[in-house]
């Protein structure tokens, strides 16, 4: 019916790039919540990939526990672990501002071994079924693929979600305060901005970010312990090439990663798993402040 | 804000004194380095004094001790009323302070209208963003332009223009017309003496004493950390040899 592109059936192609473009959405939202996080505490957030695990074990509690299923989880799994986040905040990471940006990154990478450790303790490596939500069973034949409406729904989710915080970042009083404490946090202080609080915000938000990813997460790939530990090293990938705490860095260059990393599995499937490395490489070489980082 | 005029100390009617800022005993610490060894200084209500002196005599470490930026500071500073030593930087910016900082601080990730609006209100009154607008009228018209690409007299107006709207009666600015060009300069000095009969309050650093001396109803001249000579408007001819001593390199 369609003439082979490249030499390759549609299907094919199509399918990959799909995937590409689903792994990208979760490269993007998982990056965007590092960028926002980075931007106010200047660390990365070795974390993330923990908290995202959270997130979806979190819409796993919900659904087993408490009977709220996929929609609820949606909302309430963001609250409850960018609360979480804040206390991390709060009461660990608040304690680290003045000393050497690494003692906060080794913080987060020991709470990632606890929160991932804790998890296989209880529950064991393996994944846990999530059900895909009722109204986004099945898909539709596109006549060159099928989509399966869920995983369409994953990267509309994701996109609205990033228009969103970009939303949030260029155009609010609160986005206006973020970029501007970013930049000079004390001067920000001293116009009256209460900074410390902002942060954790700041943490929070980019916690709940990378929950949300995690329920997201929950119908694909199953709720495991070590889901999150497989997502991250690449998504640090990502976050080195857009550049640390580039908003728009981030969801751009999340999307591109995951589309090149689908169309290289089709022309040459065993470099796939490294082509972002090697894309990082040459990115490292040629523009150490990545694509999108301001070159100091 | 604009206090009654009769309450404006130091001018034309020095009826009440009421104390703005009184600092007693100040010493502050860059890590273990001590840049300000014991100031005492008083500034009143609706007056406005000038911080001379040398390059790293102390002036800016001064006004950041005012605005809680200096983590390592001892003695006693109060600002309407309020003791504000250990105090964070965002709660002293509530009892009425504004701060323009020597470096400018025009934040680049933010337009002209952006940075005007960034400093959260901290009490009631303060100017429109009509009236200023109209005091500063080249930043209305660049008012969607990133912050950082003004000319620096432009930038230098942005730092200013932004505690106006807050309310702050008291304007802390430091060496606002470094290396600015004449006219903008003078634009300054009719900024501040409109300021100035609206009541506010202000310390303000600077290099250029003709820039300062007609404006100024007190100059207080710090050397190595200390404030070592005060001299009021009408005392400037007499005590010139002060000056002298410590302003020229
Ligand atoms: N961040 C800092 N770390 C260490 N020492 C500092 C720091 N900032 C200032 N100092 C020192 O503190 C002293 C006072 O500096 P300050 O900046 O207050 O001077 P100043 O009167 O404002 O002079 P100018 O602005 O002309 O340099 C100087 O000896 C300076 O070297
Ligand atoms: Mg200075």
């Amino acid at each position: 019916m369609f003439a082979d592109i490249f030499g390759f059936p549609p299907q094919v192609l199509f399918g990959q790039l799909l995937l590409g473009l689903i792994n990208g959405a979760f490269y993007a939202v998982l990056s965007l919540g590092l960028a926002v996080i980075f931007g106010l505490l200047n660390i990365v957030n070795f974390a993330h990939g923990a908290l995202y695990m959270l997130g979806a074990f979190v819409a796993y509690f919900l659904l087993t526990y408490g009977g709220i299923g996929y929609w609820g989880a949606l909302i309430l799994a963001p609250i409850i672990v960018g609360a979480f986040g804040a206390l991390i905040e709060r009461f660990l990471l608040r304690r680290l501002s003045g000393v050497d940006h690494l003692y906060g990154l080794l913080l987060t990478f020991g709470l990632a071994l606890i929160l991932e450790g804790t998890f296989v303790k209880f529950f064991g490596a393996s994944g846990k079924p999530y059900p895909t939500p009722a109204g986004l069973q099945g898909g539709v034949n596109l006549g060159f693929m099928f989509l399966p409406w869920y995983r369409g729904w994953v990267v509309v989710a994701s996109l609205v979600v990033c228009l969103a915080t970009w939303l949030l970042f260029e155009r609010t009083k609160i986005g206006a305060y973020l970029r501007a404490g970013t930049e000079n946090p004390k001067l920000l202080q001293a116009f009256g901005v209460n900074v410390p609080f902002l942060t954790t915000l700041a943490y929070g938000f980019g916690v709940g970010l990378a929950a949300f990813a995690g329920v997201l997460a929950a119908p694909i790939t199953q709720v495991g312990p070590l889901m999150g530990s497989n997502l991250i090293i690449i998504v640090f990938a990502v976050v080195v090439i857009g550049g640390m705490g580039s908003i728009v860095g981030a969801v751009v260059t999340g999307l591109a990663m995951g589309v090149i990393e689908g169309l290289t599995k089709v022309f040459w499937p065993e470099a796939s798993a490294t082509v972002i490395f090697f894309v990082m490489a040459i990115v490292l070489v040629l523009r150490p402040a990545g694509l999108f980082g301001k070159t100091a | 804000m604009t206090l009654p005029a009769d309450q404006a100390v130091g001018g034309q009617h020095a009826s009440e004194h009421i104390e703005a800022i009184r600092v007693d005993d100040l010493h502050a610490f860059y890590g273990e380095s001590h840049a300000l060894h014991g100031i005492d200084m008083t500034v009143y209500e609706g007056e406005l004094v000038t911080l001379l002196g040398r390059n790293g005599a102390g002036r800016t470490t001064t006004l950041r001790s005012l605005v809680g930026l200096i983590p390592r500071c001892t003695g006693s500073i109060v600002i309407n009323g309020q003791q504000v030593v250990g105090v964070p930087p965002h709660a002293i910016a509530h009892l009425g302070v504004g701060y323009c900082p020597e470096e400018r601080g025009i934040f680049a990730s933010l337009n002209v209208e952006e940075n005007l609006m960034l400093p959260p209100r901290v009490a009631p009154g303060g100017m429109s963003v009509d009236e200023i607008y109209a005091m500063f009228p080249n930043l209305k018209e660049r008012r969607k332009s990133q912050g950082t690409r003004l000319s620096g007299g432009e930038q230098q107006m942005l730092a200013m223009a932004r505690i106006l709207r807050t309310g702050a009666s008291i304007l802390l600015l430091d060496e606002i017309t470094e290396g600015l060009a004449p006219v903008i300069v003078e634009k300054l000095a009719e900024v501040l003496t409109e300021l100035k009969s609206r009541g506010y309050t202000i310390v303000l650093v600077e290099q250029n004493f003709r820039f300062a001396a007609p404006l100024a109803d007190r100059h207080l001249i710090m050397d190595h950390g200390h404030i070592v000579a005060t001299v009021a408007k009408h005392e400037l001819d007499e005590k010139q040899a002060i000056f002298d001593e410590y302003l020229s390199v």
